[in-house]
């Protein structure tokens, strides 16, 4: 909120519709992410391949559309479950051999940028409008598909950790996995399921940009994994597993959305765009830290 | 002699437990104060209040006749001040010479200068005896014994105007302990002040000039040693405990509720044991001899290599998973609550409903919040757990209420035998008290208990039977009418008759 007024207060162009169109078609991409992101990093583990898993989703759904012309809807679901196996042999690999997830997931970084290069010849492949219907707003809505599916992963999520087992399961194994054990509970398959999840989260995620390009681009999502995880942590998130919200992880990702908006807007050169959001980010994290330092002190 | 070192009315409380209650303390120059009381009467706090490693809650302390404030161990060791932990504090990467320098290295303009530090470290040792120990070798390549013998080594040659032991020779051979009392007295001769914490009450009565007895967070008698004799030391820090002992009643039946049988893995060696219900089955046994192993096999969360386990008359298992004990009724309450019993930085409810969230709080994989507040209030106020609400964080409560949580989480699943490693370790009295009321209307109620314990007292006083392990083997066990501590004790050492040290 004070973002937006500052940028309001000192660009003219800011408030305006052309400009929160821009940042709602910003925000599904990063949201969807950064809530994969959120369960994984709830559990005390990571998942460094989003931006190359979501591009080589991007990469099969164009093929498959372009290629083999199928419609949308079916393509999508395979784009899912390509997204799903991704985080399963992430999440597999790791938890069950327990090898860092750090390390097992930065190599399925890799594999899935080459594999996307590969699918694609490094060339950007145009689908064609049939796409596009995802980020055009719906007549009388006035939000596009991809927003809302968007909002939807952020509300289904902030349930799942709040009030079901499973998710109270996640904080438990990101607090003590080895209390959880001794309790009872198996936590292998919850722990893979939430890399699962992340991996699915970003075949959803891939929509967003190829339906704004029209176009499936193997250079999709490079570092974006950066953002995901920043837009947590500045939501609160803890990297050490244990805490996490959805709703303030999608705070985040709208300080974040907001930020480069408006840095655009005061036409800021892009050197220093990085710069500020970085420091953006450390404030944040900063007073984040102090207020929940504060309040245990007081306890 | 004026005190070197004087303590007045100092007081520690956490939460609503108060650990030291208003206990005067002093030290003088060159003398050996030993300190002495039960575990929990406050011993490791005060002296980790002196040391500053801890914040007292009131009172006062002066050094040298000037007030003496330590925020922190740094401050205080500047002061003169310097404490040997029970719980080593060297880094086990680091090399001999680099722990005992660790903050005053020898250097020329940020560079270590090794050969120095080597020389000074050998010479640091040497006065301790430890000619054979090298320099250059990574701490934790070395023994506990060892060591704890550096760490010594280290803080006596820190320059020190009182220095504080805590149980420095738990993990000592008995040679290494004369070696180490011979530079206690030498440092008393050079007018050093010496406070000195210890069980053995032999070790007291030999090296001390003076002796403090604290009970429950109270003083209770400062004198001379050569005026006490070990026994009227024990009627003193046993305090009115004694009295208050409960009628032992049995309430075992004439069914077997876990019968496990010629269970092995690790140290643990072809052990057998049988329960029935409502019996309380305890174990002791030596440091070492495996005794929380076997709880961990029957529980699952290692894996047995042979045996078998037996549930009312149900077939022959062996369990693979914590996950497969629980589903058939056991629980087990760890020794190391921190590391694998609770999430600490969670609530008492997320912690007191976990193991039954699945199954009695939830519906359709959704929480039942209404139910899971309530189950954790009556919880909370059946074991008497002190806190401020069942939201609180768990991290911030006292050891005692801790362990309550702990168990509690078990309560809420409604085991049938339940597995208590040192259930009372470094718990104040007043929970002791309550989780041995606890013990008897579980057993009261049909259930099994195997409580692991090293505290004699406490198995003497809760359980039916009590099983002797020792170097891996269930050496005996023993009943009500046969136990008496010293029979117990030689079945503890038996294992170890043969060999030359006892771990």
């Amino acid at each position: 909120m004070l973002l937006i007024g500052f940028f309001s207060a000192t660009t003219d162009s800011f408030f305006q519709v052309s400009t929160a169109k821009l940042i709602a078609n910003q925000i599904p991409e990063l949201t969807l992410l950064a809530i994969g992101m959120t369960l994984v990093l709830v559990i005390g583990q990571i998942d460094l391949s989003v931006g190359s898993v979501m591009a080589f989703c991007g990469a099969v759904l164009g093929v498959l559309m372009a290629k083999y012309e199928w419609p949308l809807g079916p393509a999508v679901l395979v784009v899912l479950l390509v997204g799903a196996c991704c985080g399963w042999i992430t999440g597999a690999i790791s938890v069950c051999l327990r090898i860092p997830s750090f390390i097992v997931s930065l190599g399925m970084l890799e594999i899935a940028r080459g594999a996307t290069r590969r699918l694609l010849d490094s060339n950007t492949l145009t689908i064609g409008s049939e796409v596009a219907v995802v980020s055009e707003p719906i007549a009388g809505v006035g939000l596009s598909p991809a927003f809302l599916i968007a909002m939807l992963a952020v509300v289904v999520t902030q349930f799942l950790l709040t009030s079901t087992v499973f998710g109270r399961y996640c904080v438990a194994i990101g607090t003590n996995t080895e209390a959880v054990r001794m309790s009872g509970i198996r936590t292998e398959p919850y722990s893979i399921i939430v890399f699962v999840m992340s991996g699915s989260l970003c075949g959803l995620a891939c929509l967003a940009p190829t339906s704004l390009m029209e176009a499936a681009d193997p250079g999709a999502g490079i570092g974006i994994e950066l953002s995901a995880i920043a837009a947590c942590v500045i939501g609160g998130t803890s990297l050490m597993g244990g805490r996490g919200n959805a709703i303030s992880t999608f705070l985040g990702v709208l300080i974040i959305a907001v930020l480069q908006t408006g840095l655009s807007r005061m036409s800021v050169e892009d050197a220093n765009k990085q710069i500020v959001t970085g420091a953006v980010i450390i404030v944040a994290v900063l007073i984040d830290t102090l207020r929940r330092r504060w309040k245990k002190a007081e306890l | 002699m004026t005190s070197l070192f004087q303590a007045s009315d100092i007081t520690k409380r956490y939460g609503a437990v108060t650990v030291l209650d208003g206990v005067s303390f002093d030290v003088k120059a060159g003398e050996i104060h030993a300190l002495i009381g039960a575990n929990g009467a406050g011993k490791s706090t005060l002296c980790k209040i002196i040391a500053g490693l801890v914040d007292a809650s009131r009172g006062s302390m002066t050094l040298g006749g000037k007030e003496y404030r330590p925020f922190n161990k740094q401050t205080a060791e500047k002061s003169g001040v310097e404490i040997v932990q029970q719980e080593l504090s060297l880094i086990s990467t680091l090399s001999v010479a680099e722990n005992i320098f660790l903050n005053r290295m020898p250097h020329f303009a940020g560079v270590v200068h090794k050969r120095v530090m080597a020389t000074k470290a050998r010479q640091a040792l040497a006065r301790f005896g430890l000619k054979d120990i090298a320099t250059d070798t990574p701490v934790g390549k070395l023994g506990v014994g060892r060591q704890q013998m550096v760490e010594i080594a280290a803080a006596l040659d820190r320059q020190c105007r009182i220095l504080i032991l805590d149980e420095p020779t738990a993990a000592l051979s008995g040679s290494e302990a004369d070696r180490l009392f011979e530079n206690l007295r030498s440092l008393r001769d050079q007018g050093i002040g010496i406070i000195y914490i210890s069980h053995r009450l032999s070790e007291v009565a030999l090296l001390s000039d003076r002796v403090t007895v604290l009970c429950d967070g109270k003083h209770v008698c400062t004198s001379a040693t050569a005026t006490v004799s070990t026994g009227q030391m024990i009627e003193l820090m046993s305090g009115n405990s004694a009295s208050s002992h409960l009628a032992f009643t049995s309430h075992a039946r004439d069914q077997v509720a876990l019968q496990v049988s010629g269970i092995s893995a690790g140290v643990v060696q072809d052990v057998s044991f049988a329960i029935k219900k409502g019996e309380r089955l305890g174990i002791t046994g030596l440091v070492g001899s495996g005794r929380t192993e076997l709880l961990r096999l029957v529980f699952g969360a290692d894996r047995a290599e042979r045996g078998s386990i037996q549930l009312n008359d149900q077939v022959l298992t062996l369990f693979k998973h914590p996950n497969e004990a629980v589903a058939a009724g056991l629980a087990m309450v760890n020794e190391d609550r921190k590391q694998s019993g609770l999430l600490l930085s969670q609530s008492i409810r997320v912690n007191t409903s976990l193991s039954s969230l699945g199954q009695r709080l939830s519906s359709w994989g959704v929480i039942q919040k209404n139910r899971e507040r309530i189950v954790s209030e009556e919880m909370v106020e059946r074991l008497e757990t002190k806190c401020i609400g069942i939201d609180q964080r768990v991290e911030t409560l006292s050891g005692g209420n801790q362990q309550k949580v702990a168990i509690s989480k078990w309560l809420v699943k409604d085991a049938n035998v339940f597995l208590f490693d040192e259930p009372t370790r470094g718990i104040d009295v007043s929970a002791r008290r309550r989780i041995y009321r606890l013990f008897e209307s579980l057993a009261e109620a049909g259930k099994s208990l195997v409580i692991v314990s090293s505290d004699l007292d406490e198995l003497m006083e809760n359980c039916d039977r009590i099983g002797v392990m020792s170097a891996g083997r269930w050496v005996t066990e023993f009943d009500r009418q046969s136990w008496t501590v010293d029979r117990i004790m030689q079945a503890s050492f038996s294992g170890y008759v043969d060999r030359e040290s006892v771990a």
